[in-house]
């Protein structure tokens, strides 16, 4: 299979693209990405095995395993997804499938800076519009959406519905930074100001 | 918007810059690493020609994917190999200290810091996996990342960071004999929900909290982010002071009384104002189990399982989606539940305190016939002060392994598995599907000496049967 390795760059103010329903609330790291496939050096291969044990289970009843659902890049999942552990192999496995922006109604706090560290934006609905986003999505996977982090919406050709992003990460999304690395490095000079305020710095010698 | 907390003041001391793009800058007092999240950074500094900014704040060690049986090098496994490699060169090329196998100091990077003195209050801590909430029992703001910021602390020693609200969890009364910080935890977590602490720091504090040794201490604020709070911390007191006393070398005699000083000064105001309040009463809390899919699906142990349709609304597609995952039956009691496979060890409760009380129930007794069970110290240094105090021939005697440090069954990275449909009792810290190495394994979270009793027993039963007194 054929996978977008078209990652995020620059300014991400408009996802466009088809969507893909996963429902089910706390769905942890441990399932999007099992323990096993940590056993690597690189990211490169984690895209084929997103939701491995699920869809084994599942025979290729699988959202990810859907042929309606291929080449998708807006995943809409419920609340609390990302929950347990911190591997950023789990969106690295998410956006090396294709996914660049994920609709939820709440995301688990480290997952959703991982996400952030890639440029794929995590943004909430609330349940009922979630609902109704779900049900247009699956009586029809062909039809293309654009998540709007500017004007915080969710919309297609005949339907629009209010999203949610905190300012910060939306800031920091539609302005290109945040890849922070780069800014981070500029302040280095900043630091020897701390010894002053931190004096654990020193083992309190000061 | 909370103000004079521990949190609010470790923020603001450690905050460089508001960056352009969003957030805060905030800088990062201690990095510890591992094998399993840091290679990737690693390459992505090498891709960036970056230098590490600061090599003697970063401490290294190998715990995910090490054997616990035999660790002669190289290991069977030519991938995990590869992976403490590729730490070990890493670390020389750009000077960090690696505490390795065999040095004496190797472990779980959650229990080795503290006991190497580097976890320290309020310090702000970071470390690629999401655990690293434990050095909150220190009184430092500590918390999981990603391998992208994993990169950005060794660029940088900083992270762009948006700020938590606080919850302040206040326990009144005391833990009764035979319940355990694990309990308190998972009752807390049960109350709360694994996604009640999304977009919060957990302060834990109140009379309950105050009794408990530095060991127990870790223990809660370890599974603070299985509550979703991505730290928990609890405010440094006497019994902070004591330990780190016992292990800091750094600190000289003659300043002592400065770091006491600046550490009091740290602690949440008393008139300290928080985002949200909650009140638990350890008095009432009894040894809990969980006995479903998330850390959350806990009950205490002479409780009945839960009937899904008489649950919370958000709560029961999750709840029937464990029935049918966990193979137990809605109404029926927990106890009773047969057990194949016993761990005690992680860095939940892989430490000294936590052995002791397991082999307390152990001793004098034998593990049941058909059950695997076994322990896995969680530092190098545990497993030498377990020996010399005579733990291992208490659980050789009682018929369990005694095994080498490191992570082990909690995730699997390693050869100890679930095998098949498997069900385990585990003093680990996540029930998650697959979580210990099968697809279909089922692990039921409890304190150690609960899992000592159910491997006595064979099934799953109450440890306060085991404690004289009771």
């Amino acid at each position: 299979m054929k996978l977008n390795t078209d990652f995020p760059q620059g300014k991400i103010i408009k996802i466009q693209g088809n969507c893909l329903v996963l429902k089910g609330n706390d769905i942890d790291t441990d399932r999007i990405i099992p323990a096993r496939f940590l056993k690597c050096v690189s990211f490169e291969n984690l895209g084929e095995q997103v939701f491995a044990d699920d869809r084994k289970e599942l025979k290729g009843n699988h959202p990810f395993d859907d042929s309606n659902n291929k080449g998708a890049s807006i995943l809409i999942v419920n609340g609390n997804f990302g929950c347990g552990s911190s591997r950023e192999h789990a969106p690295q496995a998410l956006m090396r499938w294709g996914i660049r922006g994920l609709i939820g109604e709440s995301f688990a706090e480290i997952f959703y800076g991982n996400c952030l560290a890639l440029g794929i934006p995590c943004v909430t609905a609330s349940k009922i519009n979630l609902e109704e986003i779900q049900s247009a999505i699956e009586k029809k996977a062909s039809d293309k959406y654009i998540i709007d982090l500017e004007k915080e919406t969710f919309q297609n050709y005949n339907n629009e519905w209010k999203v949610s992003i905190e300012v910060g990460p939306k800031q920091m999304l539609i302005s290109g930074q945040w890849d922070a690395t780069s800014q981070l490095i500029s302040n280095h000079h900043k630091l020897l100001k701390l010894h002053d305020q931190l004096p654990y710095l020193e083992n309190f010698n000061n | 918007m909370s103000s004079g907390t521990l949190y609010d003041k470790v923020w603001d001391l450690h905050r460089i810059a508001e960056l352009p793009g969003g957030g805060s800058q905030l800088f990062i007092g201690l990095h510890l690493i591992h094998e399993v999240t840091s290679p990737q950074a690693f390459a992505a500094l090498a891709e960036k020609k970056l230098k590490v900014c600061c090599p003697e704040r970063t401490i290294a060690t190998v715990d995910h994917i090490v054997p616990t049986i035999s660790q002669q090098r190289p290991f069977a496994d030519p991938l995990a190999e590869e992976m403490l490699s590729t730490l070990e060169k890493n670390c020389e090329e750009h000077q960090i200290k690696l505490h390795g196998l065999h040095s004496g100091n190797q472990g779980i990077v959650h229990v080795i810091a503290p006991e190497l003195g580097l976890s320290q209050p309020g310090m702000t801590i970071a470390c690629g996996d999401s655990h690293t909430s434990t050095h909150g029992a220190f009184g430092a703001i500590a918390f999981g990342i990603g391998t992208s910021q994993v990169r950005d602390v060794l660029a940088s020693q900083s992270l762009a960071m948006n700020k938590l609200k606080v919850r302040r969890i206040w326990v009144d009364g005391q833990l009764k004999n035979g319940v355990y910080a694990k309990d308190l935890i998972l009752h807390v977590i049960r109350r709360l929900g694994v996604k009640g602490g999304v977009g919060y720091a957990y302060e834990f504090a109140g009379p309950a909290i105050e009794v408990l040794s530095m060991e127990e201490r870790m223990t809660i604020c370890n599974m603070a982010i299985e509550g979703g709070a991505r730290c928990g911390y609890i405010n440094p007191d006497e019994t902070t002071f004591e330990y780190l006393k016992k292990h800091t070398q750094e600190i000289h005699k003659e300043n002592w009384g400065k770091a006491l000083i600046w550490w009091r000064s740290i602690c949440s105001n008393p008139n300290a104002i928080y985002d949200d309040e909650v009140e638990i009463n350890a008095s009432q809390i009894a040894p809990t189990i969980t006995w479903g899919i998330t850390p959350g699906q806990g009950i205490g142990i002479n409780e009945c399982l839960p009937i899904p349709d008489l649950l919370e609304e958000n709560e029961k597609a999750i709840a029937k989606e464990a029935y049918r995952y966990m193979d137990l039956k809605p109404g029926k009691p927990i106890t009773g539940t047969p057990i194949d496979v016993c761990f005690i060890g992680s860095c939940t409760n892989g430490r000294l305190s936590d052995l002791q009380a397991a082999a307390s129930i152990v001793k004098g007794r034998h593990v049941a016939k058909d059950v695997k069970a076994f322990v896995v110290p969680g530092s190098e240094q545990v497993s030498k002060e377990a020996k010399r105090e005579g733990l291992d021939k208490i659980f050789l005697n009682s018929g369990f392994e005694w095994r080498e440090p490191g992570c082990s069954m909690c995730l699997a990275m390693n050869p100890d598995r679930l095998e098949g449909s498997q069900i385990s009792a585990s003093s680990s810290n996540r029930n998650f599907k697959g979580r210990q190495g099968s697809a279909n394994g089922r692990t039921l979270l409890m304190s150690p000496a609960m899992v000592a009793a159910a491997a006595i027993e064979g099934s799953i039963t109450d440890v306060r049967n085991f404690i004289s007194g009771n």
